[in-house]
């Protein structure tokens, strides 16, 4: 076990090795350059060739691709264009609400979506089953961005329950510590900034959440109406079981393997929305951050920022490895 | 927006035109030879960080950006770090090609020495570029400074959350006491979204809203607590030429799309009513405009005309050409797509087939830069620095200067009074130099004017003062809340 966590960790090198290639040549081979978007419509050519001079844009691009690596070695990721920050810095502001807003989409969406699974899985073709199963078929489908606008227009405008927009009120001083908003709320036992910040979350928590609960939803009661049918659920409730128990402790876990998975893989999805969700509700993110500097060709927060995004996916997947093995014992990790 | 509050420059815009007015310079002088200017600065004026505003502030400030530096400090001065990057404000504007030196003759004399006679200077000494610093916090730490702007603005900086949120303070120590600041805290949020922004403004929890969506605008106009601002924007959306094409080369194929094209329609549909048709590539507001200049009215039937006498009657044997339109809104275009749909559909009224070409922002610049042979119209447009009509002149369109000029038009009578503008110092003899520019400009077609786009920003009824700039600056000096 522990050897094949050191092995997978290990593999991490060249995997992100070969996405920093991807990346980089991806990011050359689009037309535009930082300094032609930096100096915009002003651009002469003596100032385009100062900047891109100075930014070592005339590089070969195996020498830029060089310098790159050789700074990562030392552990550095270079400097924005745009902003000239440490780009490890920028990671490290944007990097925690990103994190705390999938968290927490996380969390909604695993247990509204096992919930409604279970219950469409053991009501089968009730009037709640297609219910539930309709309302995760436009969960899915529904544009984020047109959710998070409506939900901002009823609950925000409307209601004013929550607040539109930002991590937290003008005017609620929080000491920062991780950047993380709700832990360090915790930490300084700053009660007024914990909720105000739960507050903040709701709304763009629950947009983000919606499509990977609809998921969750529909795998969970898949995988729960195979695993009903199975011989030893009969046994269990041949033996007197309450049917309760039946469902959550026999079947449910082992309907929650192939759920787990997609679980795993829900960050992905999480990132992608988050860029949307961030941009509606104006949440300073590292989805946004990373869609401007595409926009921005800012190479060094392109390379630096889906690194660590990488890293951090691959990380993951390898969590949701070792949490199989511990929910279901017969597979073993190899 | 952020540093319009922090900084100051030494002369400052008016309050709601370019005109120049004393800034931190009290008053100055020019020699006659138009190459010597000598401000005289303001006493007793303080940098946020405590440090005294003087001619060494202001050597070190300006200085800090030259490549060459000879500057004179006077009694003990400051030794200025190295350059981090070429200062790109600085470098386009050509500063390094029209400053020689910079002297403190006393505590508060500044002498500049041109290299050459420029009459922008001024209007230029009043940009962002040229505000002035605190030596103190520049040299604790030069590359952080950035992070921690430390000026002689009426508001201090306080906090910046990146992508969150930028907080200012006042100045309680300001120097002018005639006005502001009155508001104790500004807090400058960054929410991406258009019409978020708005509903926030709405629901109150902000005061202004800058750049709402243009079918916001209507709806602001309805609601009892908010107001709106407008201005006429310092800017020019344009309809260009590749003129390194033959095809282009033909001032009756010029004209025949300036006869083609509603721009009325365009400006009271896309852009909403927010702007006017422009005849002139200079907003009104500006001096040199050329009032007396007829401009080319909507008329497809002589835009046939000019087809035929271009040698394409109807439109017969001319190739498809393909006109570029902007991905991205810009102050000077609210949807460049949208209008170049208007475009070619115009064009097509006259027998001329076009199709729309788009890039993303970034490769858009670059290519229309090397003019293509796949690039015949082209969008662009262009927001004003300094007031001065060279800055729109010039740069846009005198194609012999530089091959950067986005409009390769190269045309000698108007190069020699683009030169002839930059080498007069006296403004009543300039602005007959760009007034006949402009008809140059007229009788030979390089670009259509569209539009020059007004800026409208709705806010709470409760805000007063606010205005806004031409240049786009946004001051919170003078604002008030009731």
């Amino acid at each position: 076990m522990l050897a094949h966590i050191i092995r997978r960790i290990l593999l991490l090198i060249p995997t992100l090795l070969g996405i920093s290639i991807i990346i980089f040549f991806m990011m050359h081979i689009t037309p535009g350059d930082p300094a032609e978007l930096l100096l915009g419509e002003r651009a002469t050519e003596k100032a385009l060739e100062a900047l891109r001079e100075h930014l070592g844009l005339n590089e070969p691009l195996h020498v830029q691709y060089g310098m790159f690596l050789k700074r990562l070695l030392r552990g550095d990721l270079g400097e924005t264009i745009w902003t000239r920050q440490k780009v490890w810095i920028e990671v490290k502001q944007r990097f925690p609400a990103t994190i705390e807003l999938s968290i927490a989409a996380m969390i909604i969406s695993t247990f509204l979506g096992i919930i409604l699974g279970i219950v469409s899985a053991t009501r089968q073709y009730s009037v709640f089953d297609y219910l539930s199963m309709l309302g995760a078929l436009v969960g899915v489908s529904m544009p984020i961005f047109w959710l998070g606008l409506v939900l901002m227009l009823i609950f925000s405008l409307n209601l004013g329950w929550f607040p539109m927009s930002g991590r937290l009120s003008v005017g609620i001083e929080l000491d920062t510590i991780t950047n993380f908003y709700l832990l360090d709320a915790l930490l300084t036992k700053n009660w007024a900034a914990l909720k105000d910040a739960l507050w903040h979350i709701a709304l763009p928590a629950f947009t983000l959440s919606t499509i990977p609960m609809a998921i969750v939803a529909r795998m969970t009661r898949s995988s729960m109406l195979e695993v009903l049918r199975q011989d030893y659920i009969k046994t269990a409730k041949a033996k007197g079981l309450s049917p309760g128990i039946v469902v959550l402790k026999h079947a449910l876990r082992n309907a929650l393997i192939p759920v787990i998975t997609v679980i795993g893989l829900m960050f992905g999805i999480l990132m992608a929305g988050a860029i949307l969700t961030e941009t509606i509700f104006a949440w300073p993110g590292v989805g946004k951050w990373l869609y401007d500097a595409v926009l921005q060709r800012d190479y060094m927060v392109i390379q630096g920022g889906t690194l660590f995004v990488a890293a951090i996916f691959v990380m993951i997947n390898l969590v949701v490895d070792i949490l199989y093995a511990v929910i279901n014992p017969k597979i073993s990790v190899h | 927006m952020i540093c319009d509050n922090i900084y100051e420059a030494l002369v400052f815009y008016k309050d709601e035109s370019t005109a120049l007015e004393p800034g931190l310079a009290e008053s100055w002088e020019i020699s006659p030879d138009g190459k010597i200017y000598t401000f005289h600065l303001r006493k007793g004026v303080m940098f946020h960080d405590g440090t005294p505003f003087n001619a060494n502030a202001v050597v070190f400030s300006i200085g800090r950006m030259m490549k060459n530096r000879k500057l004179k400090f006077h009694g003990q001065g400051w030794s200025v770090p190295p350059q981090e990057r070429p200062p790109e404000y600085w470098v386009s504007m050509e500063m390094d090609d029209t400053i020689d030196s910079i002297e403190a003759a006393d505590e508060y004399t500044v002498v500049f020495r041109l290299k050459r006679v420029e009459a922008p200077f001024l209007a230029n000494m009043g940009m962002d570029f040229a505000d002035i610093i605190s030596p103190t916090a520049f040299v604790k730490n030069p590359k952080e400074f950035l992070r921690n702007p430390v000026g002689t603005g009426p508001f201090k900086f306080v906090e910046w959350i990146k992508d969150d949120r930028i907080v200012l303070a006042k100045n309680e120590n300001y120097w002018d006491k005639s006005g502001g600041p009155y508001l104790d805290k500004v807090v400058f949020r960054a929410i991406p979204e258009n019409s978020v922004r708005f509903l926030e403004l709405k629901a109150g929890n902000i005061h202004i809203c800058q750049f709402p969506n243009p079918a916001d605008v209507p709806l602001a106009k309805k609601d009892p607590n908010l107001k709106l601002v407008s201005q006429p924007g310092m800017n020019i959306g344009y309809l260009s030429f590749n003129h390194t094409k033959r095809l282009w080369k033909n001032i009756h194929m010029r004209r025949a799309i300036a006869y083609a094209i509603n721009r009325k329609a365009i400006v009271d549909n896309i852009y909403q009513g927010m702007g006017q048709v422009a005849k002139n590539p200079i907003p009104p507001t500006m001096w040199g405009y050329n009032d007396a200049i007829e401009d080319f009215p909507y008329d497809p039937e002589k835009a046939k005309l000019e087809l035929a006498q271009a040698g394409y009657p109807g439109g017969k044997d001319l190739p498809e050409i393909t006109l570029w339109s902007m991905p991205v809104p810009r102050p000077y275009n609210p949807e460049g797509l949208k209008v170049g749909v208007a475009m070619i559909s115009d064009l097509s009224k006259v027998g001329i087939k076009a199709r729309i070409v788009s890039y993303d922002w970034g490769t858009y610049l670059k290519r229309q830069r090397e003019q293509p042979r796949d690039m015949d119209l082209f969008q662009l447009g262009w927001t004003g620095d300094n007031g001065d009509p060279d800055n729109f002149l010039a740069v846009l369109f005198d194609g012999l200067a530089s091959p950067a000029i986005r409009t390769q038009w190269k045309n000698k009578e108007y190069h020699e009074l683009m030169s002839a503008g930059k080498q007069t110092i006296d403004q009543a003899k300039r602005t007959e130099i760009y007034k006949k520019a402009l008809q140059v400009f007229h009788d030979e077609v390089p670009a259509i004017c569209v539009a020059h786009s007004t800026v409208v920003w709705p806010m709470r009824n409760n805000v007063m003062n606010f205005k806004l700039h031409p240049t786009a600056s946004v001051r919170m000096k003078n604002v008030r809340l009731e």
